[in-house]
Parts: C-alpha cells; structure tokens; sequence
C-alpha cells in the first residue's frame, strides 16, 4: 500500500457489557477517538465480538471506504484474530487491523472512572497512531507433515499415542525408561473402582508394542528439537541396552544369572534389581537391558564375570554388544508433538517432622502401592520392615501439598489414595485405620461414595494436619511404637495416636528436569513448575508454542480419567491439524531492505534459527531471510547497524508511533 | 498542587509479560495506573531506541519486561535483551537520568501479581524521583511521526 494513501481509521469502542463500560467512560473515549488525526468513523456498542459488532465493521469498510480498523476491548489475545477475520470478510487485509487493550490493561485493574478514561483514551489513541503505519501481509501456508512426535510412555502418552495411531497415522513415541507403563503400571488397585492398575495398563500396553503405526523408542530421549508447527525436525538418543535388541526374546534368565544387585527403580526400593535387567514382568518392550554403571564386565574391561554371556541363548549378549555398543542418535521429521512427561513424587525426607528417612515403618504412598500390589516385593501382604503385619496404621494427608513451604497447590490424587489404602489395609488385616486429613476432597465420578464406603468400614478420620512422627514414648501403650501427633480441629484436642506404619500421600510435582524439557520443546512454566496451558479453561492442551501439546500430569497433578481425557484431547487437536493438512505460516517475519544493508552477518550471527543468511548477489553481499525458518522474534532487527532489517507488522515506525503516543501526558 | 504522577511505559513481550498483566486483569488485581504497556514479539525485539524515545517523548520510566530464560518461546530472547539493556542502561546513565528509571524485569505469563506489584514499585520510586529531567524535550523538537503524517496527509 503506498505510503501516502489517505488513511481512513475505524474505531470501534466495545462496552464488553459492563466490562468496560463499567469503569470506563465508552462514549467519552469515542468522541475523542473521532478527534484523533484520519479517523473517519468512531462508534461504541455493547459486544463489538458479537454478530451485529462485527457486522458494523464490516459495514463500514464497505460504506465508508475504510482501510484502518481499531477495536478498543479486550485483549489481541482474546480476540484479535475474531476481529482480523471480520476486516478479511470486509475486504481489508487482516493486518491492517489493531486492538487497543482497554479491559485487561484498564477497566479490570482499575477503580476510579475518571483515570480509567483517561488511560483508555490513551491506550486507543496509540492504537489509532500506530494502525496507521500497518502494511498489508500476505498470508502464506505450508503443508503439515502427518507424523506425530509423543513424549512420555505413561498412560498420558500411551493413550494419545494410541488414539492417533488407530487413525493410522505415524506415531514416534519416546520413553526414557526401558519399558512404558510410566507411573500407573507401579499402581496397586485404581479408585473407586479397585480394577488392578496392571489388568487395565498392560492390554494398552501391548497395544501400543505392537501397533504398526507406532515406532516405539524406550530408553530414548529426545535431544533436540528445531523447526515449527507442520514441520519439526527431532533427534533422539536412543541409550546403548548392551543387548542386540533384534535377538533378545525378554526370557530372563540373564536376569537370574546376573550377580550383582542393586535397589530397583520399579519397586522404588523394596527390592533389588540386577545389573542386567528387564524392570517388570509385562515390560514393553520385553528386552533385557544392561545397568552399565554397575555391571562388572562393562566396568573391567570384560575382565570379570560375563555370566549373561555365557548364559544367553538367543546369543543377543556378546562381549561386542556389552563393551562396544554405543548410543544412537535417530532423526526423523513431524508436524506435531505431545508433551506427556508425568510427575515426580515429593521427596517427604525434607519435611524431618514426619521422620521418613529416620524411621523403617514411615513408608509413602508409591511404597505401599507396591508392597499391596501382588506381583510387588511381599507378594501384595502390608508387612511392616521386621515382617509383622501391623496392627495400626496412620495415613498422614498433604504432605508436601497444600503447605506453602513447599506446594501451595493440592495433589488432586492423594485424598483418594488414602482412603483406598485405608480400604485395603481394612481388607487384608486387622489394623486400626486413621485418615489424618486437612479437607477431604472426593471429586470424581464414584469418588463420593467411596468415601462413604470406607467411612462405614471402621475408619478412624481425624481433621487436622499431622505435627510429628516420634518413636519417643510417653505412655505404656506408645512402647515400640510411632506416636503421630495431631491436633484434632473438630474436636480441639491434642492426639497422640501410637501406631505401627505411618503412610504419607506425598505431593505430586514438576519434574525435576521441567525446565530443561521446557527449553528444548519451548515450553512454558507457571510458578508451580508444572507446564502453561495457553489457556487455562478454554485451550488447555494447546501450549503458547504452536504445534506443541501437552497431556497429563505434566501439566499438573491429575487422576487417571482425567489424565486419559487430556491424553484423548490433544490427540484430537493433533488429529485435526493433520487432517486439515496444512498451516498458516507466520506473516510477521523478518524483511530486509536490500537498499541499505552491508551484507555485515550480523542478523546471521544472532539468528538463533538460521533465518538470515548472506548472500553474494549481483556483486554485492546482502542478506536474505527463509521466511518459512523466521519466527518473527526481532532478534536481527535490533542487531542490525544500518536499519535495514526488520520485522513486518512489528516496524520502528509501529512501534516508535505507539511509543511516541503513550509517552505524551 | 497535584501530586506529580508519573508515565510509565513498559515493552511487554507476547508470550510472558503480556499474559501476566491480561491475567492481572482477569484476576482483577488492582496496581497504579500511571503504565502504558506496548505489546512486543519478544523483549529481544526491544531496540533501544525505543526507550530512548519514550524518554524523549516525556515517559518518566521505562520497563522492559519478557520471559524468564528458561521460558523463551524464542530461545534465547531474554539473554538477547540484557545484553541491549546493558548497552541502554550506559546510555540512560549518559543522558544524565537516574538509573531507577529503567527497569529491566522477567515475568512469566503465570505472575500476574508480580506485574502488579512491580508497576506499583516503580511508580512509588518514580514519585520519589520526580518528573524525568527531559520532560518537555519533545517541544524543542516535534515527532518526527508528526512531520511525517503531515507530510503524508498533504
């Protein structure tokens, strides 16, 4: 458009109900707005996003010869791309249109009408300064390529996996440990209903193992990802098993041969594990894999031991694969990736009042689930550490949750894991149960009436958040036993309830390597660690990275059915994208004006996704900008000595015009 | 007399402070009025001339606010934009303004309160200050956008 045609502004002020309106003085800022420099129509009205507010933009572009529009409402990133679309329909280019911010930055954060008004008037008038400099864009798109990147092989990244495969679509999924599973398949029972964790994991499991949609890479880790939505280029290290994963049948006995021992990761602890093996029975995929920080061949030099040699007879261990395998790294291409990297349990041992580290019979949650579980260490008996069943139990709520020394928030799961390990313990022994609670929070479908159930089954529930875990006794009765001590908020009173095994429902949170997962799919954090939605409510799988998704307990503490409804959404968004088949490219990227630049590197050297590159063109160095590798961050235009890079729709002129607007008192 | 009031403006990118004055807003966290904020890509967009500006137009402070490091949709925006903050603060400093005038912040899209609560400090210590000794400068010597859209208009 030429720099000199008459600019025709509309200005569109939206009361948003009483929104705006209700601070803000609409018709007072509308009339000023008419006053302002190449504003040709100002109006006000109730919803501007609604089918007559629109209708009137529309309207006036075809009436009135607009070829500016502003709205003063909400936030551009509620409603710019509502409004950009009714100035398409009109006829104008969607670029040559600009938001004013009048309700998140001013009649929400504000009382005082008069100030209210004042700011508004300013927030439009530099709105209306700075469409004037907007240029018209061309809208580009670019193929999006089928394949699916899923990270995380829990029951988030299983589910999605297996919603987008079953739609026949390639799906890369990428586990770090040696099987999938995640956290579920460590589960004992699921509330409310008590299905066995396993019974309902493994098919799924399987599923996914021998899906031929499905390439799955365990013990893998995703290293790097560059590109965009449509087109993401991943490198993955896969970790070297010391196993020749083509001839290993998962049959075990390397495992029984195996001298040397170690805690297993699986039974968190309550068993050992060997330096070769396969981390549970139903592992997917059933391959054997070599611990080489702890396996004695490996550490000698193939000196010593080598019974798994000797022992294997698919032949699938030599002295080749144990000393000489290596990692791979595997590259391939996607058009769009799901984060589902799960949580971490909260390490009680910060919190010494609960004495987890000093005491055997102070056990989590995770500890218990495997000592119930029947494939688990004690062959599903509660057994405290000497082997006695106990006669008492104390189930500690929020630990670690709800405290604002460590998490503010609340786990979402625990109340419920309490009250089932209070109906399993009621199941399997005769020991007395206390629920030691803050709030009881029973949610879900089916959720409320277990508790109900467990409340008839005997259940001691004490309101009141635990103090201390002791052995040190007072009374007779205490002799040998923990005292978990308690004020009881219903009835006022101080408890010293003596019991055998104290059980704490420890936190769910971010995982301990959140940061660096958020750096490399460009992620981003709230304050709890967990990762951002783009929105909270309303697009809450989709993150502020295009393309990236997000299920799971990644994105906070979460049960099993919602985990699985989350995994299922961002399969559908993943779904959707693939099935519309393509995307539009991001318009507001960088340009050069060849007229001015030196051919320096400098825009080469700061781009962080080799956007610009100089060339050697008609005698003369000058750089050039992949449109399709630009992000529009304007990294090169604030590096550029000459002035001659810079960011479409995001120009000096755009910018210095709202700047030189707003600083005016 | 009136008390004095002062103008800030404040570059917020996109992705993170942006998103927290909206969720300032939507959580309807109340903080003084005295902010402009001028929406930006990335706070590595931000090119000193843009601050020197606002001064030079008449704002009394300037916020250059984006995402914390780890959180860049852009990967390496903010590491970009305090080695320009660096380079503007000796210029600020140059011009004979406080240094309390330019204010360099990360604020995740999540931290609508530490928008909040950073606008109400910096308004507290620019009442402190007083008006920006460059106040009125623009008067000696008009917008060049005004030249321009005169010019344009024509």
């Amino acid at each position: 458009m030429d720099k000199n045609e008459h600019r025709r502004i509309g200005v569109y002020i939206c009361h948003c109900g009483l929104n705006i309106a209700g601070t803000v003085d609409v018709e007072e800022v509308a009339e000023y707005a008419g006053t302002l420099d190449s504003v040709a129509v100002s109006r006000h009205y109730r919803y501007m996003c609604s089918d007559p507010g629109q209708a009137l933009i529309k309207e006036d572009i075809k009436n009135l010869g607009l070829n500016r529009v502003v709205v003063a409402s909400c936030s551009p990133r509620m409603h710019e791309l509502t409004f950009r679309s009714a100035c398409q329909d009109g006829g104008l280019n969607p670029y040559l249109y600009e938001q004013a911010n009048i309700r998140e930055l001013c009649s929400w954060v504000h009382n005082d009408k008069k100030i209210a008004t004042q700011k508004a008037k300013d927030i439009v008038r530099a709105a209306v300064r700075r469409v004037y400099w907007n240029e018209p864009l061309e809208v580009k798109e670019a193929p999006v390529n089928p394949d699916v990147l899923v990270v995380g092989g829990g029951i988030a990244g299983i589910q999605a996996s297996l919603d987008i495969a079953n739609g026949e679509h390639k799906v890369y999924l990428v586990e770090r440990e040696p099987s999938i599973g995640g956290h579920m398949i460590q589960l004992d029972r699921t509330f409310p209903t008590l299905d066995c964790s396993e019974c309902i994991l493994t098919p799924k499991m399987s599923e996914v193992g021998s899906h031929p949609f499905i390439e799955l890479l365990a013990y893998s880790e995703v290293e790097e990802v560059s590109g965009s939505i449509g087109n993401f280029k991943v490198k993955v290290r896969k970790k070297a098993r010391h196993i020749d994963e083509s001839k290993c049948i998962g049959c075990g006995v390397c495992m029984e041969k195996c001298p040397w021992k170690v805690d297993s990761e699986f039974e968190v602890g309550l068993a050992k594990r060997k330096a070769i093996y396969i981390p549970f029975a139903q592992a997917i995929p059933n391959l054997a894999t070599v611990d080489a920080d702890l396996c004695a061949y490996i550490q000698s030099g193939g000196k010593k031991c080598g019974a798994c040699i000797k022992f294997c007879e698919a032949g699938a261990i030599t002295k080749e694969t144990l000393l000489n395998q290596t990692d791979q790294i595997v590259e391939f291409e996607v058009g769009s990736i799901i984060v589902a990297t799960g949580y971490d349990v909260f390490d009680p041992s910060v919190m010494p009042q609960y004495g987890y580290d000093k005491y055997d019979n102070v056990i989590t949650g995770l500890e218990f689930e495997r000592l119930t579980c029947a494939a688990g260490p004690t062959g599903g008996r509660i057994l405290l550490k000497d082997g006695r069943e106990p006669k008492s139990v104390a189930i500690i709520h929020c630990v670690g949750s709800r405290d604002r020394n460590y998490h503010e928030y609340c786990s979402r799961v625990c109340c419920m894991c309490g009250l089932k390990y209070a109906h399993l313990i009621k199941e399997s022994t005769n020991a007395e149960v206390y629920e030691m609670y803050i709030d009881m929070r029973c949610f879900g479908e089916g959720y409320e009436e277990f508790y109900k159930r467990v409340c008839e089954e005997g259940v001691t529930f004490i309101r009141g958040k635990v103090a201390r875990v002791t052995d040190r006794a007072t009374t007779e009765e205490e002799k040998g036993k923990l005292v978990v001590s308690v004020v009881d908020t219903v009835l006022g009173s101080l408890m010293q309830v003596p019991v055998d095994m104290v059980i704490l429902l420890t936190a769910l949170e971010a995982r301990s390597d959140a940061e660096q997962v958020a750096k490399t799919f460009t992620l981003n954090r709230r304050a709890d660690g967990f990762f951002l939605e783009r929105h909270v409510k309303l697009d809450p799988v989709a993150t502020p990275t295009d393309g990236v998704f997000i299920a799971g307990c990644c994105e906070g503490p979460k049960d099993i059915p919602d985990t699985v409804a989350q995994a299922s959404a961002a399969a559908a968004k993943v779904l959707s994208l693939i099935s519309k088949g393509r995307i539009t490219l991001e318009s507001a990227v960088a340009q050069v004006d060849e007229t001015r630049c030196l051919g320096c590197g400098r825009c080469e050297e700061i781009c962080d996704f080799h956007a610009p590159r100089v060339i050697h063109t008609d005698g003369r160095w000058v750089s050039t900008v992949n449109e399709t590798l630009c992000k529009g961050c304007g990294a090169c235009a604030v590096a550029c000595p000459t002035g001659a890079m810079s960011i479409k729709h995001f120009t000096q002129d755009q910018i210095l015009s709202m700047v030189d607007a707003l600083s005016e008192v | 007399m009136n008390e004095f009031e002062p103008r800030i403006i404040a570059f917020a990118c996109n992705w993170c402070t942006y998103a927290a004055a909206d969720l300032a807003g939507t959580s309807r966290i109340h903080y003084a009025p005295n902010v402009r904020v001028v929406r930006v890509m990335c706070s590595g967009m931000v090119n000193p001339i843009y601050a020197l500006k606002a001064f030079e137009g008449g704002a009394d402070g300037v916020l250059i606010a984006g995402c914390n490091y780890s959180d860049c949709h852009y990967l390496n925006g903010p590491i970009k934009c305090d080695a320009m903050f660096a380079r503007l603060k000796k210029l600020v400093h140059t011009l004979g303004l406080e240094d309390e005038r330019l204010r360099r912040e990360r604020i995740s899209a999540s931290e609508g309160v530490i928008f909040a609560r950073v606008i109400d400090e910096m308004v507290e210590q620019l009442k402190k200050l007083g008006p920006s000794p460059l106040k009125g400068a623009r008067e000696k010597a008009p917008s060049p956008f005004e030249r321009a859209r005169e010019e344009a208009t024509v």
